[in-house]
């Protein structure tokens, strides 16, 4: 292929992938009177359906609600994650051994299929509305694939480093702490990346555990707003702009690291 | 007492300190006590649940009286029985197998494209990544105002062909089609990453004493890149037809569902049973069947493929 055939095809791509967004940009833009074609550009730029959509979907408390749940449930995933991989890499009992595959098999339960019991359970245990369940409930569906990870990485930590420590009369706990875990910093940072944009995005937890207004996440609350406001499809797009804003933001600026994690994340997963 | 060290200056120190307890917390075993944690989420969040869930199957629950009765296998027989619940199959097969296939082809396209140095590459590979971080219920969205039929972007410019516009997701399996592409288009990227991890890692050589041997570039990917992308074709298909079978965020967001039945899935259908007719059993059943379903086809593909790895 030569070189303006390569250059061409390329723009093409970058067109064809960006039409969604320029639509949704585009419509966002333009006030609500204006319902000409979806490709014209918009005449007069009006910022007012952002602030229409981000007040009537209340995307202040939305994006709280989500800071909460994505940042305790990814530490907590992180912290019980690898302490379940420490025993697990390094004292291969056959005990142990099961305990690892029970904990793999748990990544083919599909969320969604235990729907019926667990929402039952949830309201049982007073958890409906509640951000300490939720956090539960995306900690134990992210562990799976934590652990997978995890114990992978640590199999490749020489265990001398263990050995040696424990002649010098370190704890088995504190060698964990203070010489595993700084240790795993890559794989931490993959873990925070992979589950971190699955657990922001969720819908199929959120829309069933968390239905008050006031606990509401992103995906609930834009979901609610356009229900009611599907008409204003002026605001609906700019609804969808702002919700979708501080991850693509993230992205763009840390994007090496969002492509090699997720990446890395698939292929060990 | 199980104790595993022997090594000498750790039993003088453990001797010197007194205790059953002090023991076993310096012995490997102790260490056990860490993924306590997650057992007990494991057991308490997944476990328990899929249990219950075998039960309420067995009964004609609504989801929120007290009061239920034993239905026996009612629910399962009904369920082979019930049109609704069929298409509902259909439709996630096509879901999983339908985007895996696009998924496939056009990552493996891009990515062969895409792995060679020419300006604007990191720029196209950003764009074409991105859908992939943001929510697919947003994506829904953003894809309903382009097939919408009132001022839907697709009916503007058939309409600038001066054709009638067309009702896109009026018809069941167009709809499902659509909710196929737009699952494509959102995580084609991945597929593309995984693609282009597998050919760079594909020593230079290879192909240096392909083409050293006048072969072709058809011949060159039919030979070379195809038998050492195994791996990279495992992973992809796996992933894919795992995420596409659970497809739920996407079509809630686009047709919920509709027209009728004619686009669920089993993730929405088993919510619609739940919530809207409020015959728990039934939901409960049908969720069993899907983990059943979506465990033994994930499983069987996986080991399918890597046999054939071996074989190549």
């Amino acid at each position: 292929m030569n070189k303006f055939a390569s250059r061409f095809s390329l723009l093409m791509i970058c067109i064809v992938h960006l039409v969604p967004f320029y639509l949704l940009l585009n419509m966002s833009l333009k006030p609500l009177t204006d319902t000409s074609s979806k490709w014209k550009p918009s005449g007069a730029m009006s910022l007012a359906n952002f602030a229409s959509a981000w007040n009537e979907a209340h995307l202040a408390r939305a994006i709280t609600s989500n800071l909460i749940i994505t940042v305790c449930s990814i530490l907590l995933v992180v912290l019980i994650g690898s302490f379940a991989a420490y025993p697990l890499a390094r004292h291969r009992t056959k005990w142990n051994n099961f305990v690892y595959m029970l904990s793999i098999s748990c990544l083919v339960v599909p969320g969604l299929t235990i729907l019926v019991p667990l929402y039952k359970f949830m309201v049982d245990i007073g958890g409906m509305n509640q951000y300490w369940a939720v956090i539960l409930v995306q900690v134990t569906f992210a562990l799976p694939l934590t652990i997978f990870l995890m114990t992978g990485f640590m199999g490749t930590v020489p265990k001398e480093l263990d050995e040696a420590a424990l002649i010098d009369g370190c704890s088995r706990f504190s060698i964990f702490l203070r010489i595993i875990m700084p240790l795993l910093k890559p794989i931490i940072a993959t873990i925070v990346i992979v589950l971190g944009v699955q657990i922001w995005n969720d819908y199929q937890f959120s829309v069933f555990f968390l239905q008050k207004p006031e606990v509401k996440t992103i995906p609930v609350a834009l979901s609610g707003f356009i229900t009611q406001y599907h008409s204003n499809i002026n605001w609906v797009a700019a609804g969808c702009l702002v919700a979708m804003l501080p991850m693509t933001v993230a992205y763009l600026f840390l994007q090496k690291y969002f492509i090699k994690g997720m990446a890395d994340g698939a292929v060990k997963g | 007492m199980p104790s595993s060290q022997t090594h000498p200056i750790h039993k003088t120190q453990t001797a010197a300190k007194k205790g059953f307890v002090r023991k076993y917390f310096q012995s490997a075993s102790a260490l056990n006590l860490m993924y306590l944690p997650a057992l007990i989420l494991f057991g308490v969040f997944i476990l328990y649940p899929l249990a219950k869930g075998v039960q309420i199957s067995f009964t004609n629950w609504d989801g929120y009286s007290q009061n239920y009765t034993w239905a026996g296998f009612k629910k399962y027989t009904l369920m082979f029985h019930d049109k609704k619940i069929i298409t509902t199959f259909k439709n996630t097969l096509i879901y999983g197998l339908g985007s895996t296939l696009l998924q496939n082809l056009l990552g493996l396209a891009y990515a062969l494209f895409l792995d060679r140095k020419i300006r604007g590459l990191g720029f196209a590979r950003t764009i074409v990544y991105m859908p992939v971080i943001i929510s697919p219920l947003i994506m829904g969205y953003i894809f309903y105002f382009i097939f919408q039929y009132d001022g839907g972007a697709l009916n503007d410019l058939v309409a600038v062909f001066g054709k009638e516009p067309v009702d896109w997701l009026s018809s069941g399996p167009r709809a499902v089609w659509i909710i196929t592409f737009i699952n494509t288009y959102q995580y084609m990227g991945i597929a593309m990453i995984i693609y282009l991890g597998g050919l760079q890692s594909i020593s230079k050589e290879y192909y240096e004493a392909a083409q050293m041997e006048g072969a072709k570039w058809w011949s060159q990917f039919a030979n070379v890149t195809w038998p050492l992308l195994a791996p990279a074709i495992t992973v992809n298909i796996v992933l894919n037809i795992i995420g596409g079978l659970k497809l739920f965020d996407v079509i809630v967001a686009l047709t919920n569902g509709g027209p009728g039945y004619a686009s669920q899935s089993l993730s929405t259908m088993m919510y619609n049973l739940y919530f809207a007719r409020q015959d728990a059993g039934y939901a409960a059943a049908l969720g069993n069947v899907m983990f059943l379903f979506i465990c033994i086809f994930s499983l069987t593909v996986l080991f399918i493929l890597r046999r054939r790895e071996v074989r190549m």
